[in-house]
């Protein structure tokens, strides 16, 4: 069996900068080029010299694959293509090709504009990338060259995630990317196919939480913000300008609209619009209930949440604010942070996983007093919340994936090692192999190979196709036997020995007197000088050489005492 | 390998495919012509429809006089309209493993075949084709059923009887199998039997045959199949465009090297250009309502009205029309405009990078922002107080025999100011006009079918290289009405072989080859011998596993040991159990050699 290698270079065990390479077949294939949130050195990007020390990525790989457009899996794409160069073809859902490109360049403007980071990918730099990029249909499979082939699977998580299964003759790996098992407000739940891979390489987030019903969590979650807006406080969740934003959007709405709440709702940055646009536009990958009733009303449509503005965080008074990035590490989400921090009343809830080294990560930790740049300290005296929103399976959720695919090996990526080595006894104990339900049979054939062109036939065919005449090898053998019967009562002894002997085999007695066993023919004769004495003839074919060595041996040995 | 062909409609085409222990039903047709016979049935009471004499016979003879009514010369059941449905006695169709289709025009027998006869398998289909295929039949099934009529006449079809009408009545087929429209709790059991696929995607039936849906670039999310094993390949193609209307372009490469190829959905009206007729289409327009009439357009609640509408957007401004409100009346006018803007993976180029922007597609979405364009589900309600003359009406049914356009005719069928211009092809335009009769109003054919052309096809076969070509026996001969155009014909060598209704074809191939797996244990294990130059031959003896229709040979099993302690001595002691096949004896023998070897061998 051909090896499968697979080597990350990125999320192997951790969260972040996902980057994985797989060989399969002789091809080598990229899946997800991300970069880490917790670092601003070189450790942001996955270590790309690693795939060649010397020579073109491009040669190298023969396919680039992007499973979704959050920059954990996307943001290196840039540095990859432009800065090291890779000019191969990269695969992507046509929803992560128009959302990815925006998300890229709010990045290069929160590293390059706000934190002033030399040597940084450029605008250009990311048009340049995205002309390399060849958009695919769900379930679609797309022919990478004449060996390679990937097909996308619907993966719920974000707007166009997908799953990719990678092929190559007949090893095949699927990819999972982020998935999540559960439909959501806005999206629907992963589903594959029962593919059978070789291996299947999946995300585990949340390796060991099975977490409680989806509803009790968003009711939670209303109450949290409807508790904190009643005492007057302000209320800021950092997300990611798509994704969870709208489905807590959708959430929130619907919540004001059914309590009659009159404090705003504002989201950050301008890209909300833009985003909900393409929430419309590609409303076939939301989930069934959207799909369903968008023609009546759109849920993307909102009437009370609008567009925020910088002076608001000042204002007076509750509100709710959603803003980005999600993890507070950088941008307006932590800028409102640091406003709203020092007063007890507020509250910031953190609707998803956060980095090791943000801030979100330090403030779910428990830590309270934060070094910001510039040896400031800064307080937090607001609630911290923290509601587990972002769209990752759970360990349920994976088993259920591993059980629809049926793969042969299952790998886990993109989580903590610690819960990694609970999941995967899990796996282990609740798959096991299922026998074959046919019963195989013995078959017999010549093969026939002309240049890369191999045939299975009869060798009679065999023979015939190729003009030529088999020959026919026969051997025949005497075995003298002490018995002074009749002929006739040698045969019926000789044929009761061997039919006790081989009980296996096909051994008949002819009507004519003899015997035969399989295609080997043993005829008794008298001796024509010893009356006591009778002479088996045995004949037998070049096949059954075998056979017909042992059975003259064995009927050498003479025929036992009492047999009649 | 055999073709039963269930349909006789060249472009509504139902066949069903056994190939390699699967049966596959090819598109799901509805002959929707049969209710051209029929009596239009009109939304508010029709004086002039209601009035009209009962027919009878040449001897005076009127027992059918309630069933057939006369107008201008032509007789019509005055009945609920019924359809033509595919054969459904040919074949058993609770056998069927699957249903392909291949755009939403194909699909509309679907819930007489799922609901009525068995069926147990899966369809398959592409999003687009769902949804909007589902618009159609909600459409179809709201126009029938908003006008419920008491009369279900069938006196006429016993075939004594029929056999005394007038034409065409005398001489339509199997009118005793003809069905009346189902349900929407059908069409909703229907739909749910559909899986969805996308373009390229391979999907594996039973592990035997492969079936993949290529664009065709007629409609939003139409196909052509491919269905195939490792040895065989048929390819089946309906309804496919090489114009650039707003679907995505056809895939042509993808049917190369095909065994077989089946060949329906071709242009209905091979003499018209489509670019020339949508020109004549604006002009006409223009010219009515410039003089102060009304334009109406019998139309589909979806696929050539998004192309008509994108043509009038550019055109309106420049002739003047700015101020002329257009109405698109439908059950599903607004679900059909909503749901053209959310199909962005199955468009054109172009339209595709207008959604990366985001924009919406198609600019209907701003003829709706402008209020140039308006979308009513029915003239009652809102219509009716917005309601300006002149205007154009696009609604349906193209058949003018149900749905709002019925009332349309009433209304405007006495003002030779109004035009009525037909774009769809598939119903006649002086047959859907015959119980209208007579009529003052200007009436314009402006046919607009973008499927293939005879010209696009020949080029396309000597490019794609079936094997053998099947398609309906209407394409092999020119059209009855211009036999003389020997160029509308399909014209390919071997000639194709032709189908009609109700007839099973043996397709001319045999199978012959299934692909085994020979794992790397066993093929180490071969011993090849070239016996010619280039040519080897490996005798081999192998275990066969079969699972899910894919074959894997394995090496054979070692003898097993003995069970027991006792180790049984080797050689000639033991029963050799497993035969391994030995070398093929052929060629010269070496007699010289051999006898001389012989001599040699110490024994002798």
């Amino acid at each position: 069996m051909p090896e499968i290698r697979v080597t990350p270079l990125g999320a192997g065990q951790d969260v972040g900068r996902s980057c994985i390479l797989v060989s399969i077949g002789g091809k080598n294939v990229m899946l997800d080029c991300g970069m880490h949130m917790g670092f601003n050195d070189d450790r942001r990007f996955p270590d790309f010299s690693y795939i060649t020390r010397n020579g073109r990525l491009t040669d190298f790989l023969d396919c680039v694959i992007i499973s979704h457009f959050h920059l954990d899996h996307c943001g290196a794409l840039p540095y990859f293509s432009e800065m090291v160069g890779y000019d191969g073809p990269i695969y992507m859902t046509h929803p992560t090709q128009a959302i990815c490109p925006i998300l890229l360049e709010d990045y290069r403007k929160i590293a390059v504009d706000k934190k002033g980071e030399a040597n940084f990918f450029t605008s250009q730099m990311i048009k340049d990338c995205m002309k390399k990029v060849v958009a695919v249909h769900l379930h679609q499979t797309v022919q990478v060259d004449d060996e390679l082939e990937i097909k996308a699977y619907y993966a719920g998580h974000v707007l166009g995630a997908a799953m990719f299964q990678i092929k190559v003759g007949s090893e095949s790996v699927v990819y999972t990317g982020d998935y999540n098992m559960t439909p959501d407000r806005h999206l629907g739940a992963a589903w594959i196919d029962k593919c059978r891979p070789n291996l299947l390489i999946t995300e585990s987030t949340y390796a060991t939480t099975i977490r409680d019903s989806k509803r009790c969590r968003e009711r939670d979650f209303l109450k949290k913000v409807h508790e904190a807006v009643e005492r007057g406080g302000k209320v800021l969740i950092p997300v990611f300008a798509l994704g969870r934003a709208q489905e807590l959007c959708i959430l929130l709405e619907t919540f004001w609209e059914r309590m009659n709440l009159k404090a705003p709702i504002y989201f950050s940055t301008g890209l909300t619009e833009k985003a909900n646009h393409y929430y419309k536009l590609f409303i076939t990958w939301t989930n069934q209930k959207i799909r369903k009733t968008f023609v009546q009303r759109n849920m993307f449509e909102f009437k009370h949440i609008k567009a925020f503005d910088r002076a608001f965080a000042d204002n007076p008074g509750p509100m709710v604010v959603f803003a980005t990035p999600g993890m507070l590490h950088a941008g307006q989400s932590l800028q409102i942070f640091r406003k709203w921090a020092g007063n007890e009343k507020n509250m910031v809830i953190m609707p998803g996983y956060c980095v090791q080294g943000t801030v979100g990560h330090k403030i779910l930790s428990g830590q309270r007093k934060l070094e910001m740049e510039g040896r400031q300290v800064l307080e937090v005296k607001m609630q911290v919340e923290y509601m587990s929103f972002s769209a990752h399976a759970d360990a349920k959720g994976i088993m259920q994936l591993v059980g629809q695919a049926e793969p042969e090996n299952v790998l886990l990526v993109h989580g903590e090692a610690k819960k990694m080595e609970f999941l995967k006894q899990k796996i282990e104990q609740e798959f096991r192999l299922l026998p074959d339900a046919k019963k195989p049979r013995l078959l017999h054939g010549t093969l026939i190979m002309k240049d890369s062109n191999f045939r299975l036939v009869s060798s009679e065919q065999a023979l015939k196709e190729l003009g030529l005449a088999e020959h026919q090898l026969r051997f025949t053998c005497r075995v003298h036997l002490h018995d002074p019967r009749k002929e006739q009562e040698t045969a019926l002894r000789v044929y009761s020995h061997l039919k006790s002997v081989l009980k296996d085999h096909c051994v008949q007695h002819l009507p004519d007197g003899s015997v035969t066993v399989e295609s080997i023919l043993i005829q008794a004769a008298a001796h024509s000088e010893d009356p006591g004495t009778k002479v088996l003839l045995v004949s037998w074919t070049y096949q059954d050489e075998e056979l017909g060595s042992y059975l003259t041996s064995l009927l050498k040995k003479g025929l036992p005492q009492g047999a009649t | 390998m055999k073709l039963y062909c269930l349909s006789g409609h060249p472009t509504l085409p139902c066949n069903v495919l056994k190939f390699k222990s699967t049966t596959i039903m090819l598109d799901c047709g509805l002959d929707m012509t049969s209710t051209l016979n029929f009596l239009p049935l009109p939304l508010v009471q029709s004086p002039r429809l209601s009035n009209l004499p009962g027919w009878s016979l040449k001897d005076g003879n009127a027992f059918l006089d309630k069933e057939l009514k006369e107008c201008s010369g032509h007789v019509f059941v005055d009945s609920v309209p019924e359809f033509c449905l595919p054969e459904t006695e040919l074949i058993d169709l609770s056998t069927v493993d699957v249903i392909l289709i291949s755009n939403y025009h194909c699909m509309m027998a679907l819930p007489y075949i799922t609901e009525h006869t068995g069926f147990t398998g899966t369809v398959y289909a592409t999003e687009p084709t769902v949804q909007i295929g589902r618009l159609l039949m909600e459409e179809l099934v709201n126009f029938i059923e908003r006008v419920p009529k008491a009369q279900s006449a069938s006196l006429w079809k016993n075939k004594d009887i029929q056999r005394l009408l007038p034409s065409p009545l005398k001489d339509a087929v199997e009118v005793s199998t003809w069905r009346r429209c189902y349900t929407m709790q059908e069409v909703n059991s229907a739909l749910s039997k559909i899986q969805l696929v996308g373009y390229s995607q391979k999907i594996e039936l039973f592990g035997a045959v492969q079936v993949t849906p290529l664009s065709s670039g007629y409609a939003l999310g139409s196909s052509n199949w491919i269905i195939q094993s490792h040895y065989e390949k048929v390819s089946y193609v309906s309804g496919s465009s090489l114009l650039t209307t707003h679907p995505q372009p056809m895939d042509q490469a993808s049917l190369k090297n095909s065994d077989v190829l089946v060949l329906t959905g071709l242009t209905q009206i091979p003499t018209a250009n489509p670019d020339g007729m949508v020109g004549e289409f604006c002009s006409n327009l223009a010219l009515t309502v410039r003089n102060g009439g009304n334009v109406l357009v019998p139309c589909y609640p979806s696929g050539v009205i998004y192309d008509l509408l994108e043509c009038l957007y550019q055109y309106i401004d420049s002739a003047g029309l700015s101020n002329i409100p257009f109405y698109f009346i439908s059950p599903v006018a607004n679900s059909s405009l909503e749901f053209s803007q959310i199909f962005a993976e199955w468009l054109c180029h172009n339209k595709q990078t207008k959604v990366y922007l985001p924009e919406p597609p198609f600019p209907h979405a701003e003829l709706i922002q402008t209020n140039k364009l308006k979308h009513y589900p029915s003239l009652h309600g809102d219509f009716s107080s917005d309601f300006r003359q002149p205007c154009v009406v696009f609604t349906g049914h193209p058949s003018l025999r149900f749905g709002d356009v019925v009332h349309f005719m009433e209304l405007w069928g006495k003002s030779s100011l109004n035009t009525v211009i037909f774009t769809e092809p598939d119903f006649s335009y002086l047959e859907a006009l015959a119980p209208y009769q007579p009529l003052a109003m200007k009436c314009i054919y402006c046919p607009i079918d973008t499927r293939l052309n005879f010209i696009q096809v020949s080029k396309l076969l000597k490019e794609v290289q079936p094997l053998h070509v099947v398609c309906p026996e209407q394409y092999t001969q020119p059209p009855p009405a211009q036999s003389h155009r020997m160029d509308l014909m399909i014209d390919c060598q071997p000639p194709a072989m032709s189908y009609r209704r109700a007839e099973v074809l043996a397709l001319p191939f045999k199978r012959r080859y299934e692909k085994i797996e020979i794992m790397p244990e066993l093929a180490d294990s071969l011993v090849p011998m070239e016996i010619k130059p280039g040519i080897s031959l490996a005798t081999v003896s192998a275990v066969l596993h079969t699972k899910d229709n894919k074959h894997v040979l394995q090496p054979p099993p070692r003898p097993a040991q003995p069970a027991g302690g006792k180790k049984r001595k080797r050689g000639s002691d033991d029963i050799p159990d497993c035969k391994v096949l030995k070398p093929l004896l052929s060629g010269s023998i070496p007699v010289e050699q051999f006898v001389q070897a012989l001599e040699k061998a110490p024994d002798h």
